[in-house]
């Protein structure tokens, strides 16, 4: 059983507080990233489930156990650090077994845990090597297989890939996923990169500010985003946001539209708004497609076009001088001052709030 | 002579002349040491005025070093200088990175005015303390062989006690422990490290560097103790070099004696320097890590 729970947990640095009151429960076995902005808590509350920041307020549970006052190496947790954190003056193989060796294991009990590690993260080669000797890739691998050796109820990945260039960065981002289904352990990862977030997760818990805004699978997020805020954080490009007028309201949809935009109805997934208010409407720049002249909802002017290849990225100056991205999944050819006319689905379409 | 900044080697050679002329300067003094050592007091007189100081010429013997062992028991000094230095910088090292291991990581009340206070203790000139901790050695009580004593004049732990930790020594450690990469300490804390693991499996090995800079300034300051052996040992038997110094001014100086005895006791410093080189060289070249 490695459950983890938060109940009202906050965090405070004097009269700071970066986590203001978080709900959080992890089932055993799933693949949780917590995702937000620099500053929104993320590595706070990682590191005070391995137990390395004090908990001001609420319980921190592992497997039903509250473990606030307990000792890090009490809690059954292994950490993966975005610097790597292996030890330079041990070989890959002492640092492997560092937690081994600590616990007191034995000889041929640590070799086999240390074999099977490097096994699974394919360095068996590397195990008499020093971390001077070493790629980044490899260093990171090594990081992990000391967390793999002890066997924990539960890992703890702290921006690893951080530190790695591109192409390495997905490498080791499909070795983790591999890795998490070969060990089927409860594994708490924290990033700030939307791709590794959508990509490795179960569940997605977003946070802005100390605060949960949203906690759910990857694409419950990105279908049904409850806030402005991740709506705009998750997909790249990121959501576009239009301040609408609402010229009608009726039950679950409301009729909006503005300079640039031809009116619209929309579904208010129960969120509150006023007829003759403003509102934000969202969409993604990937929902957006070329309309015939005459036959658009959205009308601009093209700013900027990027030819991706694959996809072609278009600024848009909309007549309300606003702007928008619209991503095509084709190679399209643009000039700027092209005039654009766009549609989009209504129903893929997200009407927020003026204030989020 | 105008020099061409882009000329390597001419900027190579100035430079190297530069150090030569540095390192000569530094080593002219324990040439003369080393060369009058060998030389009848006449002679050396007469040679400190030419070049021939520096030189191993004219009348060389040994006689100087078997008169420097007739006036003092050299043995005995350089043995007690040794083994109380040798005590202090291990005990020193051991207590000294402890506290500092403390005042860096670990999390107590009062942590930080305490290491204001251990700093500012720099400041305290020796000279001013040492009376008020002679009254306070004078009376301390002792539980050894012989059971209960008061006092622990003339003996090896009123040199080695009192020097153990200093401001300096902690202020060293506490600044290269401040360096090292604190997800390091966390790491091993997660791995189920204890503190005490942490400082000998984890900081320890990697505090090479400043270890070896201690460990050099440490015995640099106790072997040329001075004052404080002159007035807590009274007798022969726990003497340190420097107060056998005192033995070759003695009514008539024999300033070969004073080199020899000189030459003698320069010996132990150059054996600690080059071993902790060494140590120094190797430390560096095992930290060498980033991330």
């Amino acid at each position: 059983m490695a459950e983890v729970s938060f109940k009202g947990v906050k965090k405070s640095y004097g009269r700071v507080d970066v986590v203001k009151g978080v709900d959080i429960h992890i089932n055993d076995g799933e693949f949780v990233v917590f995702i937000g902005p620099s500053g929104c808590g993320k590595s706070t509350l990682l590191r005070m489930i391995a137990g390395l920041e004090d908990i001001t307020e609420g319980t921190l549970e592992i497997g039903g156990r509250v473990v606030n006052e307990l000792q890090p190496k009490e809690r059954g947790v292994a950490m993966v650090f975005q610097s790597y954190a292996i030890f330079p003056h041990m070989t890959v193989r002492e640092n492997m077994a560092f937690g081994l060796t600590i616990a007191g294991a034995s000889k041929p009990e640590k070799e086999q845990k240390v074999a099977e590690a490097a096994r699974i993260l394919q360095m068996e080669h590397l195990l008499d090597r020093r971390p001077s000797q070493l790629s980044g890739g490899q260093r990171q691998r090594v990081a992990i297989g000391r967390a793999i050796t002890r066997k924990p109820a539960v890992f703890l990945f702290d921006e690893p890939l951080s530190n790695l260039d591109a192409a390495l960065r997905m490498d080791m981002r499909m070795e983790i996923g591999r890795l998490r289904r070969q060990l089927g352990a409860t594994m708490i990862y924290v990033t700030h990169d939307q791709v590794e977030a959508m990509t490795l997760a179960d569940r997605i818990v977003v946070l802005k500010d100390g605060e949960v805004m949203q906690i759910g699978a990857p694409m419950e997020l990105y279908h049904e985003p409850a806030n402005r805020f991740v709506a705009g954080f998750l997909g790249a490009p990121s959501m576009n946001f239009l301040i609408v007028d609402i010229l009608d309201l009726d039950g679950e949809a409301a009729t909006v539209g503005n300079q640039s935009l031809e009116p619209i109805r929309v579904a208010t997934r129960s969120r509150p708004f006023r007829k003759g208010g403003k509102a934000i409407l969202g969409i993604r720049p990937q929902y957006l497609r070329e309309a015939p002249s005459g036959k658009g909802m959205l009308h601009g002017t093209v700013a900027l076009a990027e030819r991706l290849g694959s996809e072609t990225v278009v600024d848009l100056m909309l007549r309300d001088d606003r702007e928008l991205i619209a991503a095509f999944d084709e190679d399209k050819i643009f000039e700027p001052g092209d005039a654009l006319e766009l549609i989009f689905d209504t129903a893929l379409a997200h009407l927020f709030p003026e204030d989020g | 002579m105008v020099i061409n900044p882009d000329n390597y080697g001419l900027r190579l050679f100035v430079r190297y002349l530069v150090l030569c002329l540095i390192a000569l300067i530094f080593i002219f003094p324990l040439v003369f040491m080393i060369n009058s050592s060998f030389k009848p007091d006449s002679q050396l007189l007469a040679d400190t005025s030419s070049l021939r100081a520096f030189l191993p010429v004219g009348d060389i013997s040994l006689d100087n070093y078997f008169g420097a062992f007739q006036r003092a028991p050299v043995g005995l000094f350089v043995f007690n200088s040794v083994l109380v230095t040798g005590m202090t910088v291990v005990l020193s090292l051991l207590i000294c990175s402890l506290a500092a291991f403390s005042f860096t990581f670990l999390r107590w009340k009062g942590r930080d005015v305490m290491l204001s206070i251990v700093i500012a203790t720099l400041i305290i000139p020796f000279e001013i303390i040492a009376i008020p901790l002679l009254l306070l050695v004078s009376k301390l009580p002792w539980i050894g062989l012989n059971g209960l004593e008061l006092g622990w004049l003339n003996t090896y732990r009123v040199q080695i006690i009192p020097w153990i930790a200093d401001g300096l020594t902690i202020f060293l450690f506490v600044q290269y422990f401040k360096g090292l990469p604190g997800e390091l300490i966390e790491a091993s804390r997660v791995e189920g490290a204890s503190w005490w693991q942490v400082y000998y499996r984890v900081v320890m090995p990697l505090s090479g560097p400043v270890l070896a800079t201690a460990a050099i300034l440490k015995f640099l300051v106790m072997y040329n103790q001075y004052l404080w052996p002159l007035i807590v040992v009274q007798q022969e038997n726990h003497r340190p070099v420097m107060v056998g110094l005192g033995y070759f001014f003695q009514l008539n100086v024999a300033w070969g004696e004073v080199m020899a005895y000189l030459t003698l006791i320069t010996v132990p410093v150059l054996i600690f320097y080059l071993f902790l080189q060494r140590a120094f060289i190797a430390s560096i070249a095992s930290t060498g890590v980033k991330g």
